[in-house]
């Protein structure tokens, strides 16, 4: 990225507690335009608190948050469908705020059914109608339906299939290398931050900070799964940066 | 599929699960005719010359009236306590300040029996039609304002959150995700207020002489006439049970299609 990149997002020293219990301090983060942002942290160390505190869903206790884009969307670590309306409606709720007509509503949803793999007869389902595989690729749909130019993703395909979840990771390339769409995308998974990412932030143990950061060689399109495997593996074991990340040990945070 | 075949199949299933509520009715009908047998025409009438009664009374226009003024103020007192209700539910859903003020009234109106409001309000307001329309709304209007609160106060914040995302503005909110979620308690909340409504207008009518079902149950205790009093009884229920199947349970599976759709095979209707 050139000296004159304009950050899409930027978070200065941002804190928050909740009940008095301090779950994120000190972030600092940035991301350009055209940058996926890949952040790891182990479990539990305010990942989603942050990236709703960054999406303006929740007010940092400290630091601000500036935002450079023009519209996001957020993909939540869960499906948040609304359960009585059809998986086409869904996906449809993320056009709202644009007042299209119908017609082009139906075209849209369509469209970005078929890029999630969602056959138009599932559309007409409801989400206690769908596998829990399909609800999450239906919320994805909603999120991008929309083509924002910034996606927040929190951990989106955890709950995905072995192929399906590259088909979504390959979705999520495709989309930025496309349309320039800049994204903070959350996971606990080293190999899908390798993946898609252009840089990676690693995030300190209890979101005390950001641990530090690493850029991805070569970008993300490109990567074959040698590549992607020999990169993770390399940081787990010759970075202490990303030591603490597969961490899964939360007791210690009480 | 269109609207209107989704509808008619609707309306369908709904009528043939009418029979396993006659099945119900049925036994019911059989312990009465046990009671008439044991107790003879005088303490209980049989189902059939309560029926027939009941046909009787429908060939006078009059009875119509008399049902029609009934259901009116019931209906009246039900529509003003669901407004309000509704209004007050939803503010102290989301507040929860609100909500604890509001306990402790709920807990009063709640605790001071429906006999004692009839006397208040015939001091009031005479013993005319406001007494009973009156009566019906001060007996349902906890139940409605309860239903609503809760409804509110149980909704799932994350779609809220995912609609704030969805750059959706907090009208549109309101009512497309937080009242959306609330019709789940809120219709079971109103058919019982509605029941309520109707028992409360007659009770009215009856202590207030303020005419309708409520009076003509007064005139029959007065001649001992148990079968007019029964078909009476009847007559009422039957205007009820018309309101629900016919105003309320239909709003309630237009809204609830996704419930419906939710329930597994074996359980649908
Ligand atoms: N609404 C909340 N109220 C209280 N504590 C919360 C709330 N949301 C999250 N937390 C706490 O904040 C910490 C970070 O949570 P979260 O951001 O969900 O972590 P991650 O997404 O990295 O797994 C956890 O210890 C969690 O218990
Ligand atoms: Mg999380």
């Amino acid at each position: 990225m050139g000296s004159e990149a304009v950050n899409m997002l930027r978070l200065d020293h941002v804190g928050h507690a909740f009940l008095g219990r301090t779950v994120l301090d000190a972030i600092d983060l940035e991301v350009e335009a055209g940058e996926l942002v890949a952040l790891v942290g182990p479990s539990g160390s305010g990942k989603s608190t942050l990236a709703h505190i960054a999406a303006g869903l929740l007010e940092p206790r400290q630091g601000h948050v500036t935002r450079g884009y023009r519209g996001h969307a957020v993909i939540f670590q869960e499906p948040r469908l609304m359960p009585w309306a059809t998986a086409g409606d869904n996906i449809a709720f993320g056009l709202r705020r644009h007042h299209f007509k119908r017609s082009v509503c139906r075209q849209k949803v369509l469209a970005v059914a078929d890029r999630v793999a969602l056959d138009a007869r599932d559309l007409e389902k409801f989400p206690s109608q769908l596998s829990g595989g399909m609800r999450q690729r239906t919320a994805i749909a909603r999120a991008l339906v929309a083509e924002p130019d910034f996606v927040f993703f929190d951990e989106p395909f955890t709950a995905l299939d072995v192929a399906l979840k590259r088909r979504m990771q390959d979705i999520v390339i495709d989309t930025a290398a496309a349309t320039g769409q800049s994204g903070l995308f959350i996971t606990h998974d080293l190999s899908e931050a390798v993946r898609i990412a252009h840089r990676i932030v690693v995030m300190e143990r209890h979101g005390r900070g950001i641990a530090g950061s690493r850029t991805v060689p070569l970008s993300p399109g490109m990567r074959d799964d040698r590549m992607v495997f020999e990169t993770a593996q390399a940081f787990l074991i010759g970075d202490r940066l990303f030591a603490h990340v597969n961490d899964c040990d939360e007791r210690s945070l009480a | 599929m269109s609207l209107i075949a989704v509808r008619a199949g609707r309306t369908g299933r709904f009528l043939w699960s009418a029979w396993a509520g006659l099945a119900g009715l049925s036994v019911f009908a059989a312990a009465w005719q046990l009671g008439h047998e044991a107790y003879g025409s005088f303490i209980l009438p049989s189902p059939t010359e309560t029926l027939s009664t009941m046909a009787l009374l429908l060939a006078d226009t009059q009875t119509w009236w008399l049902v029609g003024a009934t259901a009116g103020r019931a209906l009246m007192g039900f529509v003003v306590a669901a407004t309000i209700g509704t209004l007050a539910g939803v503010l102290a859903g989301y507040h929860p300040a609100v909500m604890r003020l509001a306990r402790p009234q709920i807990t009063l109106i709640l605790g001071v029996p429906p006999i004692a409001w009839i006397v208040l309000l015939m001091i009031w307001f005479g013993n005319g039609a406001g007494t009973v329309t009156a009566t019906a709304a001060i007996a349902c209007l906890p139940i409605v304002f309860v239903g609503a609160a809760e409804g509110i106060a149980g909704r799932d914040r994350g779609l809220d959150d995912m609609a704030r995302a969805a750059g959706i503005d907090p009208v549109t909110r309101l009512i497309q995700i937080a009242l959306r979620q609330m019709l789940h308690a809120l219709f079971p909340a109103l058919v019982m207020a509605l029941g309520t409504a109707f028992k409360a207008a007659i009770m009215a009518e009856l202590l207030a002489n303020a005419g309708g079902v409520g009076e003509e149950l007064a005139v029959a205790r007065a001649n001992l006439d148990v079968a007019a009093a029964l078909a009476w009884i009847l007559l009422s229920v039957t205007a009820l049970i018309s309101v629900e199947y016919g105003i309320l349970q239909p709003m309630r599976s237009e809204f609830e299609t996704w419930r419906e759709a939710a329930r597994p095979w074996g359980v649908k209707r």
